[in-house]
């Protein structure tokens, strides 16, 4: 028995629109046109406990509306979503004692309150027993770095502070799944880090099954073994991310600085990207030609300073997928 | 799980409401008196009133400074608004949090009004008495203050109509937040609440001034709770039989708003659509 059973779910709005103008607002008035949006069409997955899971896909694909239904916030138009085997709408209170939530984009602590007695109003929210309570606290300040902050009011807090703030906040009742939507967003270099460190350490030490959406591929490059992508309202892809890359761009990019101006390079395997005085940048598919195959030939009829070869970055791979399933943002 | 477990959430989230309010001690001193002025013009109003020739006037004089003034102190019950946490919560979307929340929603909602509105009142009615029981008395005016209950039965009833007064508050408050959260604004559930409460509940002029064939609908309809009937209560308006009935009518009104709130929150909190992120 999958943690997350996920089958056929399908969520439509409907959207009031009105025809633009002061003729179009009063229209509007007498007449609602009503729009149906398919946020979600069918949209199928199973997870174990435990698993580590980037949900992945462009800006309004329904990654959040499926985080929204899974932890119990919204009820899906028609489909079944069972959750360690609670559906997470009709048994909402029992489910969402169990889960934890973090929106990267908006803060579940109090803003006038300091830290520790946000925490501690979530202690009585989630009915903690006291001592337990005491004890997971500490564990996560001393684990997040938090011992300086929890005397400040969250409004005095800088973004990177208050998410790792919010990120034990979810945690103080240990859930055993957890669901991070955007977790990263906004954040500098070392607060990402930090995060994905922590989410990592979280998964693998404690078996916390995890469900993250990003659009920063690096967390998912760092932290998921599997990825879901979901656009248009259905999933695209489900499995590792090294499959996903083979299956969309193989290409690999070869940079060759030459000693003198850069020659035209004229093999059938080979593409020219970009040339600029004695650099070449050339794309090639390591099926039809291997790497060291392609270096040995250029080496042998050219002088060459420096040669190295380069993935493709990973924000293309992404991008070239969603072009190639119609994905992007419409 | 044990009751204590089971309230543990509301408790604490009335509690911390309550202490939170309290700081706000400018807020409080400012609204006891900008309260005061309009008691004190008020009572001008019903004394010219009265000084033109009041034979069939439905109260008295004194009871009608002891209604203005009970309700300068009680003022901040009056439930105008949506409650601001929740139009902010409502604004910012982190309404979805509260539903991530193993608490009922709407016990947890009204847990957090009465502590809003509890901690608003309570120094300002304790301010309110302290200047119309005890100091105008002290300088001689205490023709114009607030004398203590009518009787000793009259207390006994005041005090449980006092928090039929509460519940009811809490209820409305309800109520408005629910519409907040089925049109995703707090402009207009609030305008249109102010204008009912002030005008139904007796606080612009006491419900026994109205026509005489409109009186016993005034009297029944809900936010007649809020002001008129406690305060006849007090001064001996109502009393024995019909103020037992009238407190009943308190009590029932703040079930069925109640429970028809709950229900109606669930499906506007059903029907939520959190947009974006």
């Amino acid at each position: 028995m999958p943690q997350i059973l996920v089958e056929e779910l399908s969520k439509t709005y409907r959207i009031a629109e009105r025809d633009p103008g002061a003729l179009g607002a009063v229209k509007g008035l007498f007449r609602r046109r009503w729009r149906t949006v398919e946020a979600l069409s069918g949209v199928s997955f199973r997870m174990d406990q435990g698993e580590l899971v980037g949900l992945i896909g462009p800006n309004g694909a329904g990654k959040s509306t499926t985080i929204k239904i899974l932890s119990g916030i919204l009820e899906p138009t028609s489909g079944r979503c069972e959750v360690d085997g609670l559906t997470p709408w009709r048994q909402r209170i029992r489910h969402v004692a169990r889960i934890g939530v973090v929106f990267g984009q908006r803060t579940q602590l109090w803003w006038d309150l300091p830290v520790i007695e946000g925490f501690d109003l979530l202690r009585d929210i989630y009915r903690v027993p006291p001592d337990r309570y005491a004890a997971t606290r500490d564990e996560l300040v001393a684990l997040m770095r938090l011992e300086k902050l929890l005397n400040q009011p969250v409004r005095q807090l800088s973004l990177g502070q208050r998410m790792r703030c919010e990120i034990a906040a979810a945690l103080l009742h240990e859930p055993q799944l957890i669901f991070l939507d955007e977790p990263t967003i906004g954040l500098d270099a070392p607060s990402k880090l930090a995060v994905r460190e922590f989410v990592g350490r979280l998964n693998r030490e404690r078996g916390v099954t995890v469900i993250l959406t990003t659009h920063d591929m690096h967390d998912i490059e760092a932290l998921a073994e599997r990825v879901i992508v979901i656009g248009g309202g259905r999933i695209l892809a489900d499995g590792s991310f090294s499959d996903l890359r083979a299956g969309v761009l193989a290409e690999r990019r070869l940079f060759v600085d030459f000693a003198e101006a850069a020659p035209s390079i004229d093999l059938p395997e080979v593409r020219v990207v970009a040339r600029a005085g004695r650099q070449i940048e050339l794309a090639f598919d390591p099926r039809r030609i291997t790497a060291p195959a392609l270096i040995a030939r250029i080496v042998a009829a050219h002088p060459v300073d420096d040669i190295h070869v380069e993935e493709p970055l990973i924000e293309e791979v992404i991008a070239r997928f969603y072009d190639l399933h119609g994905a992007g943002e419409s | 799980m044990s009751l204590d477990a089971a309230l543990r959430p509301y408790l604490s989230v009335f509690s911390g409401r309550f202490q939170l309010m309290l700081q706000y001690r400018a807020a409080a001193v400012a609204g006891f008196i900008t309260q005061c002025w309009f008691g004190v013009i008020r009572i001008l109003i019903f004394a010219a009133f009265y000084a033109g020739g009041a034979a069939h006037a439905p109260m008295s004089l004194a009871n009608a400074v002891t209604y203005t003034w009970l309700g300068q102190a009680f003022l901040a019950f009056l439930p105008w608004a949506p409650d601001p946490d929740v139009a902010d919560m409502v604004r910012s979307g982190a309404v979805a949090y509260e539903r991530l929340r193993p608490v009922d929603t709407y016990a947890w909602w009204y847990a957090r009004a009465l502590g809003w509105s509890l901690a608003r009142v309570a120094p300002r009615a304790m301010l309110m008495v302290a200047f119309t029981s005890v100091l105008l008395p002290l300088v001689g005016l205490g023709k114009w203050g607030l004398p203590p209950p009518q009787s000793l039965a009259a207390a006994g009833l005041f005090a449980l109509s006092a928090v039929g007064m509460v519940l009811l508050s809490a209820a409305i408050t309800l109520m408005i937040n629910t519409v907040v959260v089925a049109t995703m604004t707090d402009k207009g559930a609030g305008a249109l609440a102010a204008a009912v409460v002030n005008m139904l509940s007796g606080l612009v002029l006491p419900l026994a001034f109205f026509p005489d064939w409109l009186r016993p609908w005034l009297r029944a309809q809900p936010v007649a709770g809020l002001i008129d009937i406690p305060f006849s209560i007090y001064f001996g308006g109502l009393s024995g039989w019909s103020a037992a009935g009238a407190i009943a009518l308190q009590f029932g009104w703040v079930v069925i708003l109640v429970l028809a709130g709950r229900a109606w929150l669930g499906r506007s909190m059903r029907r939520l659509q959190v947009q974006g992120g």
